[in-house]
């Protein structure tokens, strides 16, 4: 399963590092983060349950850059 | 600018001031430097904050990290000014490029901004009512008013209008569309009203595909952009090490090795120049900028790269490889020459088969009614008989009118020569004697020269022809194009052997265009180094299974797509060089002594604004 999210980010490398983060995080299959779109796209794993893999995609991401937002409600 | 940039810079101005005022009052010792905390905290809290936060979370070596330890180290050795500069500087550089960023990246959002926020359907009183495009379902009537963008694909019910398709295809020439033709969300309507009814739902629809490609466009990053990701993962960390080294070894080695004097604080601050140069913003910035202005600059001209790894692969092409059919010719078959038995007929003659073929839907027969460019009157002609892989007979005019190839002739006892003319050859035979023939051929696109001309001209070494047509035309065509080799009466999957044979031809190091319009062709377009589809409105197939999508199907577009992919690489590369060689002299000269704060200070943020003006070069597109 595919999904989008609005993100928000203020440079093209803290964006790379989103993208970093959010690979790592169980449930997350592949992520790809467009800093011209803003834009985050999340393909989950197999049964993952979205909300709670996204608080955790959330938390990954703030890690790395502290700034960043993620709109997933 | 935001709101967050305009705080910034309101901090860059006080904090400034502060330092300005600061260094005009005759302060000593330690009330200096609490005077000069101010100042500091003002403008560099967030990234003490953000530093401490890093270590916090383990993820220590970043750039704040740098300039934390750099700053907090020159305060504690007594140089307060040259502390608060440095994270007053990387602030300035900071806001700068994130200004630069974000209105390159508002400007290339802006040119694919085509997304439709509602549809208009006919409310219960007959009003127009906005709804979500989502709602709308196939087969549904929207309405579409002058100055607002087709939402969903689908077919003109009622009015005329022009259409804008300058967001979707680099087009600035509007096209005209009536009644019956099929139009293709994007599209702005420029003058009138158009009924539409709708042939799919919005999330299939060109728009909503063409939003996923270029919104997916980061998926697939270029090996020198995943070289910056890993190099700044080794590089911050190294770079930290050595500093630690720089302030301990060499005072250590000449205290108790050489038993000579030495300061440490001395040795220390050369270490926080050291650690103020080698931030590797400049690379880390301006690198995935440059690759996201390359491929905003494309789809600003109707061509969208599906990742930077295809931006790479474009920029060293050394062979394209063609189909033919609809790609270097239209793909429409026209009537090319009309050969009367009797001169003088071919009005006549062209009518004959013009009229006995108006029923049939077969792309030879709609030529011939559009080389005709007169509707049949159904009245005059009767008794029309298909006959399958042969052609029609019909009365026409009250003469017995036979039109179709050579067989059908056959099947009434004339035998027609063979002319030897390309192209597939139409007979006519009135009322059991032969009358003629009219020849249909495909057309060569007037682009498609000039487009193998700038090929040459954007580096490309080899030109290939593939083609499922007959060796004499395809010989033709070559020759008229100037394209080097051609392959002619290919099978489908022949063109993939084909493809295959050139892909071990050619010099490593190289890639491989393969060039279709997405009919039939999508195992060549995924076999190839760089798949381009073109023509790709509305063809999702073509969409899917290239690598680069030309909207409209101008052959000189892949051209062009090389030349922005060449600039975009050179860009890159000068930016590494660039940012790699002033670094390094600056480290040497660092480590040595001989250069001091102020230096590294331009190292890093002077540095870091050329490469991202240097980056912010790849949005614009001379040509």
């Amino acid at each position: 399963m595919n999904k989008k999210y609005k993100i928000e980010v203020d440079c093209a490398a803290c964006a790379l590092k989103m993208e970093e983060a959010a690979r790592k995080v169980e449930g997350v299959a592949d992520a790809a983060v467009s800093f011209m779109a803003q834009k985050m796209t999340v393909s989950f794993a197999e049964g993952a349950d979205e909300k709670a893999v996204m608080k955790k995609v959330e938390k990954a991401c703030k890690k790395v850059e502290s700034d960043c937002e993620i709109y997933y409600n | 600018m935001t709101k967050k940039q305009k705080r910034v810079l309101a901090r860059i101005l006080i904090s400034g001031i502060f330092v300005i005022v600061l260094a005009l009052l005759p302060l000593e010792g330690w009330i200096r430097g609490v005077l000069y905390l101010i100042p500091y905290l003002i403008i560099g809290w967030d990234i003490l904050r953000k530093a401490a936060l890093g270590v916090w979370h383990r993820e220590i070596f970043d750039e704040n990290f740098l300039m934390a330890v750099a700053t907090v180290g020159a305060f504690l050795l007594g140089e307060y000014a040259e502390g608060t500069a440095v994270m007053l500087f990387y602030q300035i550089g900071e806001l700068f490029q994130s200004c630069a960023v974000g209105k390159s990246r508002r400007s290339i959002a802006s040119l694919m901004d085509i997304r439709p926020d509602y549809a208009n359907i006919e409310g219960e009183d007959g009003s127009l009512v906005q709804v979500d495009p989502d709602e709308v379902p196939v087969g549904g009537v929207i309405w579409v008013r002058p100055g607002e963008k087709i939402p969903i694909d689908g077919q003109v019910k009622e009015g005329s209008s022009a259409l804008n398709t300058s967001a979707l295809t680099g087009e600035s020439l509007p096209r005209e569309i009536g009644p019956g033709d099929q139009v293709i969300s994007g599209c702005v309507n420029l003058s009138g009203l158009l009924k539409i009814e709708t042939t799919r739902e919005f999330g299939e629809s060109t728009v909503s595909k063409i939003l996923d490609l270029v919104e997916n466009s980061s998926m697939k990053k270029a090996r020198t952009e995943k070289f910056i990701t890993k190099f700044a993962h080794y590089y911050t960390p190294a770079v930290c090490f050595a500093a630690l080294a720089l302030a301990l070894l060499p005072p250590l080695v000449i205290r108790f090795l050489l038993g000579g004097e030495c300061l440490w604080s001395d040795w220390i601050i050369r270490a926080l120049t050291f650690l103020v140069i080698s931030c590797p913003c400049a690379l880390v910035i301006s690198i995935p900028l440059s690759f996201f202005g390359g491929i905003g600059s494309a789809s600003s001209k109707g061509i969208l790269i599906k990742g930077s790894n295809y931006l790479e692969a474009l920029a060293k092409t050394s062979c394209v490889v063609f189909d033919k059919t609809g790609t270097l010719t239209k793909g429409v078959f026209q009537v090319t020459g009309i050969r009367p038995l009797r001169p003088g007929t071919e009005a006549e003659l062209l009518e004959y088969a013009a009229c006995a073929e108006s029923y049939s839907s077969h792309p030879i027969s709609r030529s011939l009614l559009a080389a005709w460019g007169k509707p049949a009157e159904e009245s005059r002609v009767r008794d029309v008989e298909e006959i399958g892989g042969h052609g029609v007979k019909a009365v026409v005019k009250d003469h017995q009118v036979a039109a179709g190839n050579t067989r059908l002739m056959e099947l009434l006892g004339i035998s027609p020569e063979d002319p030897g003319e390309d192209g597939t050859l139409v007979h006519v035979a009135i009322d059991g004697a032969y009358a003629g023939y009219i020849v249909i051929s495909d057309v060569v696109k007037e682009e498609a020269a000039p487009a193998l001309k700038a090929l040459g001209q954007a580096g490309v070494k080899k030109t290939v022809m593939l083609t499922g047509d007959a060796e004499n035309v395809a010989r033709r065509v070559a020759a008229q194009l100037g394209v080097d080799e051609v392959r002619a009466q290919l099978l489908p999957e022949d063109k993939v052997r084909e493809v295959e044979r050139l892909l071990q031809e050619k010099t490593p190091g190289r890639t491989l265009a393969f060039v279709g319009d997405g009919i039939n062709d999508a195992p060549v377009l995924s076999r190839a180094d760089i798949g381009i589809a073109m023509g790709a409105l509305g063809s999702d197939a073509a969409i899917e299974a290239a690598d680069v999508v030309l909207m409209d199907d101008d052959p000189r577009k892949i051209a062009v797509a090389m030349r922005i992919a060449r600039k975009c690489l050179r860009i890159v590369y000068e930016n590494i060089v660039l940012a790699l060689g002033v670094k390094a002299v600056c480290l040497v000269l660092g480590a040595l002594g001989l250069a001091g704060m102020w230096l590294a200070i331009f190292a890093d943020v002077g540095v870091m604004v050329l490469a991202v003006l240097n980056a912010v070069r790849c949005l614009y597109d001379r040509g």
